[in-house]
């Protein structure tokens, strides 16, 4: 039989797929033991103990000197600047997107300034956002959507032009104008398209936020990360860590039952 | 779940636990290779010198080891490592090795004193000339690294606290243009970059460290229990240490490589001098290390770790982590001593017996 016909049953998908989390927590368990053996204050690998005990600290209790839940403070501050870019980018992405994709006009004009700034890589231009916007919120969000948004509008702008050319001939056949067309037509088509593209662009995302927060900030989970590494506080690290996964995972998650509930007829023409 | 499919998952999850020997910490024995880690500052410069001209050669030669050298660029990653396990001994402020090693359970000892901040770290206020302004305030600075320190001393010395300004983590390699911004009108930091912010005409230097002489010391710390086990180690960094002092006082072209390798020249880094105490002898760092006043400001220093919690989550009181000094008194809990000013090395050096 050749490889690529072995299919796993079941229980087989479900044994391989928690085979390599099971592996990396005994890798982790044995460190951890053997390091806190050797000393018991060690910082590198803390047991879960320490770490539930960091995370009761950070979540279950007002921090003593000011009062408020650490992480959930943290998560709020990243989490809205994190959606209040990535609805920017989306936006933009929608609109300029099809208007460069459906419109030769436009497409002639942005086409190529989209594609060039889109390879500027947006950590190099960090410095220069701090100086003209400050270092408070609005340089980190311009940060995420200049990140994210210019990959955006070319993939909404090619999927435009992945469209049956004769979907457009079709409907102008039948009288639309432009207007028409592009709401009517296009509009529709673009939007379980869009959804997937901000799926893959939320690691980005993310990246863009941490980065941002590593260097000015007074709260959010890349903040706190990078401070506590001061101390190498690696109990609070490793649950926020987990935390921002889950909460990346979670927004993916949530982003495929809405395509999934919002468009039903996607599936079909993903498959075609 | 069927037989063999459990039968593959505990093969495999052996498998990956024969695999974390990899995380297995450094034990500490008579070994003959050292890894010494150090990064960029003033005081800490003579370690670049000393490993490019063969001085650091030349003492490991003598006691039959060999010393690696390493420059971080990070320093905060250069004492992690160490605190990992990575490195024998590493370049720290007295703070800091407190707050990380230390307070990480890892028993360090000052081998050698170099100097101690004097002007080196300031708080710089925008368009402003007197300290007390400072009030209501945002003030940028690297949260927890001796410039938070320094801004908790200079807020007690007008009679203020904390929570009468706002702190921002900053970067510090971000510090100098974010002081080019308009909403940043406080920061508190280290040189070189006081020198560079120093440059803009509403920049004013209100506070520095050199109000809080011999409280922000510059060390080049070692394992303690490497340091037992392999005594010579300790002598060959002493004899290092002094050799290249020597050179610094004595050599043009010392100062010149030094400068260069901060990426200033040598005005500019006589400049960060004039605002640093080295101790050119061992005879001054022994009188500074053995003196009183090291007690009383270490206790300082404590008590200001404590209040941010940095000496652990189980810390009672600010003597939570022992310091013991020279004459083997100790500040702090007897049974947890984790910090050790030694001057047997320095002393050694003193009386020519390296």
């Amino acid at each position: 039989m050749r490889l690529i016909n072995i299919k796993p049953d079941r229980t087989w998908t479900f044994a391989l797929a928690v085979l390599p989390f099971l592996a990396l927590l005994v890798a982790y368990l044995m460190g951890s033991a053997m390091r806190l053996a050797e000393n018991p204050n060690d910082k590198l690998l803390p047991g879960f103990g320490a770490m539930a005990e960091a995370v009761k600290h950070m979540a279950l209790q007002p921090d003593p000197r000011s009062g408020i839940y650490l992480m959930w403070n943290d998560t709020l501050s990243s989490l809205s600047l994190l959606l209040t870019a990535l609805a920017v980018s989306t936006l933009i992405a929608l609109v300029v997107g099809i208007l460069i994709g459906l419109l030769p006009l436009v497409g002639a004009t942005f086409g190529p300034v989209v594609a060039v700034a889109s390879m500027v890589p947006p950590l190099a231009l960090l410095p220069i956002l701090f100086i003209i916007m400050g270092l408070g919120d609005a340089a980190k969000i311009a940060l995420i959507v200049i990140g994210t948004a210019l990959k955006l509008v070319r993939d909404v702008a090619l999927r435009v032009k992945d469209l049956p050319r004769e979907q457009i001939i079709k409907a102008q056949t039948l009288g639309a104008s432009t207007w028409q067309i592009g709401t009517r037509v296009v509009l529709p088509q673009m939007l379980p398209r869009l959804i997937d593209a901000v799926r893959l662009e939320l690691g980005p995302a993310w990246l863009f936020l941490i980065a941002a927060e590593a260097i000015a900030a007074d709260a959010g989970l890349g903040y706190r990360i990078f401070l506590v590494r001061r101390y190498l506080a690696m109990d609070v690290i490793i649950p926020y860590v987990i935390w921002i996964t889950l909460l990346a995972f979670l927004m993916d998650l949530a982003l495929r039952l809405l395509q999934q509930k919002a468009f039903p007829w996607f599936a079909g023409a993903r498959a075609a | 779940m069927n037989r063999s499919v459990s039968r593959f998952l505990t093969g495999a999850v052996a498998a990956a636990a024969s695999l974390t020997l990899a995380f297995s910490p450094a034990h500490a024995a008579e070994k003959k290779d050292f890894k010494v880690a150090w990064s960029i500052y003033v005081g800490w410069m003579p370690w670049g010198y000393a490993t490019d001209t063969g001085i650091v050669k030349k003492w490991a030669d003598k006691y039959g080891i060999t010393i690696e050298v390493k420059q971080f660029n990070d320093y905060v990653e250069s004492i992690n490592q160490y605190t990992a396990g990575a490195f024998d001994a590493v370049t720290l402020t007295n703070m800091d090795a407190l707050s990380i090693p230390a307070a990480g359970g890892v028993d360090t000892t000052a081998v050698i004193v170099g100097d101690y901040s004097n002007g080196n770290d300031a708080i710089i206020l925008k368009g402003k000339d007197k300290l007390e302004d400072i009030k209501g305030q945002t003030v940028n600075l690297v949260e927890f690294s001796v410039s938070h320190y320094l801004l908790a001393r200079a807020l007690e010395s007008v009679k203020l606290a904390e929570k009468d300004v706002k702190v921002v983590n900053t970067s510090d390699a971000d510090m100098a243009s974010a002081y080019a911004t308009p909403d940043v009108t406080a920061v508190a930091t280290w040189k070189p970059i006081v020198s560079t912010i120093l440059e803009s005409p509403d920049a004013k230097l209100v506070y520095d460290s050199s109000s809080i002489p011999g409280e922000i010391i510059d060390l080049m710390a070692a394992n303690t229990e490497v340091l037992k086990d392999n005594p010579k180690f300790g002598k060959a960094l002493a004899g290092i240490w002094y050799d290249t002092m020597k050179a610094l006082a004595e050599d043009k072209a010392a100062k010149e490589h030094m400068a260069k390798a901060s990426g200033t020249d040598v005005a500019g880094f006589d400049d960060q001098l004039k605002t640093t105490k080295l101790f050119a002898t061992p005879a001054d760092a022994i009188a500074f290390t053995t003196g009183a006043d090291i007690k009383a400001k270490s206790e300082l220093v404590s008590t200001f770790l404590f209040d941010k919690a940095l000496l652990g989550k189980d810390a009672k009181s600010a003597g939570a982590i022992g310091i013991e000094f020279p004459d083997k008194s100790v500040f702090g809990e007897k049974g947890n001593v984790k910090l050790r000013f030694d001057a047997t090395y320095m002393q050694a050096a003193a009386d020519g017996k390296l």
